[in-house]
């Protein structure tokens, strides 16, 4: 996918139910949840964003609920990173989880202005910002993490480590009770 | 060498890359080290639980990693508030019986989740507990590493009974000194919030300390830890002391073990609180961290009031509420809902007077339910519409249209303020 688009431009504490309204939690069904993507407070991004358009925001993106439905409501409508200062903890899992592209990147937040166009390269954690002209460095994952994206998410990371035998796949083979 | 609570809860949990747990003579952790643990509990609710399974389908497991330990609850949009809402229980409910759950509380014995967990015994001491809801931090009040994830995150701790976590920095805050009257465990932690702002202990564990806390019942334990996450926190966490050995004693399910935190513990940041310096708080919209005294809200009209949720849906919530409705009216521009937290409290509030206490005051009594915390149904507010709520969010359009305002308080002040019909302290309608 083509990580270049126009940055969507918000301010701190982006909450999940700004992200996805709890009224729409009645379904779990990507294309529908996208449908109403930031719908409380930016009525027009759904009809006006384009894919791989960018999501640029402060402090805390993300927090409240733990809801999924979140990074899979963005991912979903084509936008194709998030860029902020910081992220609620959860919605970062969630989103390395099910392969939301995000990046922990002050620099950019604080000069990308709505609409700029940016240019993202993933591997390097790169921001080019081509209206500006300037390029940026995002915070780096630790190796763990790089090595859970670039399975695709965690499901499949997960489901290669039980394929090969290093998690336990049924309560047979495993048992958690305490130790006496 | 010296550890925090949340280091040596996960430290004693921690697994080897083949998913064992590790002796606990070589499991020391650090801030910051990613780990994997094995969870002694996984929740799921009627949101969260539909994405959970269809990941859980796609991992090739057959059987969650132990039936026992997995915990599903209907109490979001429950008794089922339409069609679509019936079909994504109706999926929990089958994967429940499939899997031979023995914890899968539909309506009739259901209750709101972190109410429900606690009071069944089902969370204990030194626990590793991982819900698809933020606010499993509640469980925090009795000493276990209790934190929110989504719906992938539980999907593969209910297939691998384990899953991966960053340890996180400790920030310890300490309160002292003696509540002042009507205020209760939800002002301390308002208070808090608006002390350190909602991004304030952002990836890090919360220690909850000092003489006021030992003070505290567990309900107002509860109370406390249930927000840490409206701070940012991954977990609240509360030493286990008398208070809650006794609240353990008929119910806990296992044994547990006690963990201590270390007074020398290396920890981020320490914050000192005077809890006498605190009057009741009132949290305005739309963060948590926008509080202020209830003496000093001003002149606000409002149209509902809503007392219940995972935050204040406790016995001792419903006994404060039931002490300022009784012989009292709500205000006629009012709709007050009560929301019991589970079939027991409903019970035990029914049996103690409390029902009937606030069906005179003019107040309706409800099934549990998380409703209208969340804006899904049973008190959904309109544009423009004003409500002081004992529940823990109070974000744009929470609870309803994007233009309706939530005022976060403790059960005094939101019963005080039914009566009023505008935002006072409780001393106000005493008088």
């Amino acid at each position: 996918m083509k990580r270049q688009g126009c940055v969507w431009k918000y301010g701190d504490n982006v909450d999940t139910d700004a992200i996805i309204p709890a009224r729409y939690l009645n379904v779990s069904t990507p294309a529908e949840l996208a449908r109403h993507c930031m719908e409380d407070i930016d009525p027009s991004f759904t009809a006006k964003m384009k894919l791989g358009d960018v999501i640029v925001a402060g402090e805390n993106f993300g927090c409240g609920s733990s809801r999924e439905h979140a990074p899979l409501a963005i991912k979903e409508s084509g936008i194709s990173c998030v860029v902020a200062k910081t992220f609620a903890r959860i919605f970062y899992r969630n989103s390395i989880n099910i392969g939301l592209p995000i990046l922990e990147c002050p620099a950019v937040v604080d000069s990308a202005e709505q609409g700029h166009r940016l240019k993202i390269d993933l591997q390097m954690g790169q921001v080019h910002n081509l209206t500006t002209g300037l390029l940026y460095q995002a915070k780096p994952y630790p190796p763990f993490m790089v090595a859970l994206i670039d399975a695709g998410g965690l499901v499949p990371y997960t489901r290669k480590r039980i394929e090969a035998g290093l998690l336990p796949a049924s309560p047979s083979t495993f048992s958690r009770e305490r130790p006496p | 060498m010296e550890h925090t609570l949340a280091e040596k809860l996960l430290a004693a949990r921690v697994c080897d890359k083949e998913g064992s747990p590790v002796p606990s003579e070589r499991s020391e952790v650090w801030p910051d080290d990613l780990v994997e643990v094995a969870v002694d509990v996984v929740l799921a609710n009627d949101i969260t639980a539909p994405i959970a399974i269809r990941e859980f389908e796609k991992l090739g497991t057959k059987r969650v990693f132990n039936p026992a330990r997995v915990v599903m609850v209907a109490d979001h949009f429950t008794p089922n508030k339409d069609i679509k809402s019936a079909e994504q229980c109706r999926l929990m409910r089958q994967f429940a019986r499939t899997q031979g759950l023995p914890h899968y509380f539909d309506v009739g014995r259901m209750g709101i989740e972190h109410v429900l967990l606690p009071e069944q015994g089902l969370v204990v001491p030194g626990d590793i507990v991982v819900g698809a809801d933020s606010h499993t931090c509640t469980y925090g009040a009795l000493g276990a590493f209790a934190t929110g994830m989504g719906s992938t995150d539980i999907a593969v701790a209910m297939a691998t009974g384990s899953i991966w976590m960053r340890v996180p920095k400790t920030i310890r805050i300490v309160y002292h000194g003696v509540l002042q009257p009507w205020v209760c465990g939800k002002d301390l932690i308002l208070y808090t919030i608006g002390q350190i702002g909602v991004s304030g202990a952002l990836y890090k564990a919360v220690e909850l300390t000092g003489s006021a806390i030992a003070d505290l019942s567990m309900d107002g334990r509860f109370t406390m830890a249930n927000m840490a996450v409206e701070a940012g926190a991954k977990v609240g966490l509360i030493s286990v002391d008398d208070t809650t050995h006794t609240y353990l004693d008929d119910r806990a399910l296992r044994p547990y073990r006690v963990y201590q935190t270390d007074d020398d513990a290396l920890c981020d940041q320490v914050v000192d609180i005077d809890v006498s310096q605190i009057e009741p708080q009132v949290a305005f919209p739309y963060l948590p961290e926008n509080v202020r005294s209830a003496s000093e809200a001003g002149d606000l009209q409002i149209d509902q009031v809503v007392i219940g949720s995972c935050t204040n849906g406790r016995l001792a919530d419903l006994h404060v509420a039931a002490k300022l409705l009784r012989g009292r009216q709500v205000h006629s521009n009012v709709r007050c809902i009560i929301i019991p937290g589970t079939q027991q409290i409903y019970l035990d509030a029914l049996r103690a007077g409390l029902v009937e206490t606030f069906l005179e005051a003019g107040a309706v009594v409800s099934t549990p339910t998380c409703g209208p915390c969340l804006g899904g149904h049973m008190g959904v507010l309109a544009a423009g519409e004003r409500a002081v709520s004992t529940t823990n969010r109070n974000f744009r359009g929470r609870m309803g249209h994007p233009d309706s305002e939530v005022y976060l308080a403790g059960p005094a002040v939101a019963a005080a303020s039914a009566v009023a019909g505008c935002i006072v302290p409780p001393e106000e309608v005493l008088s």
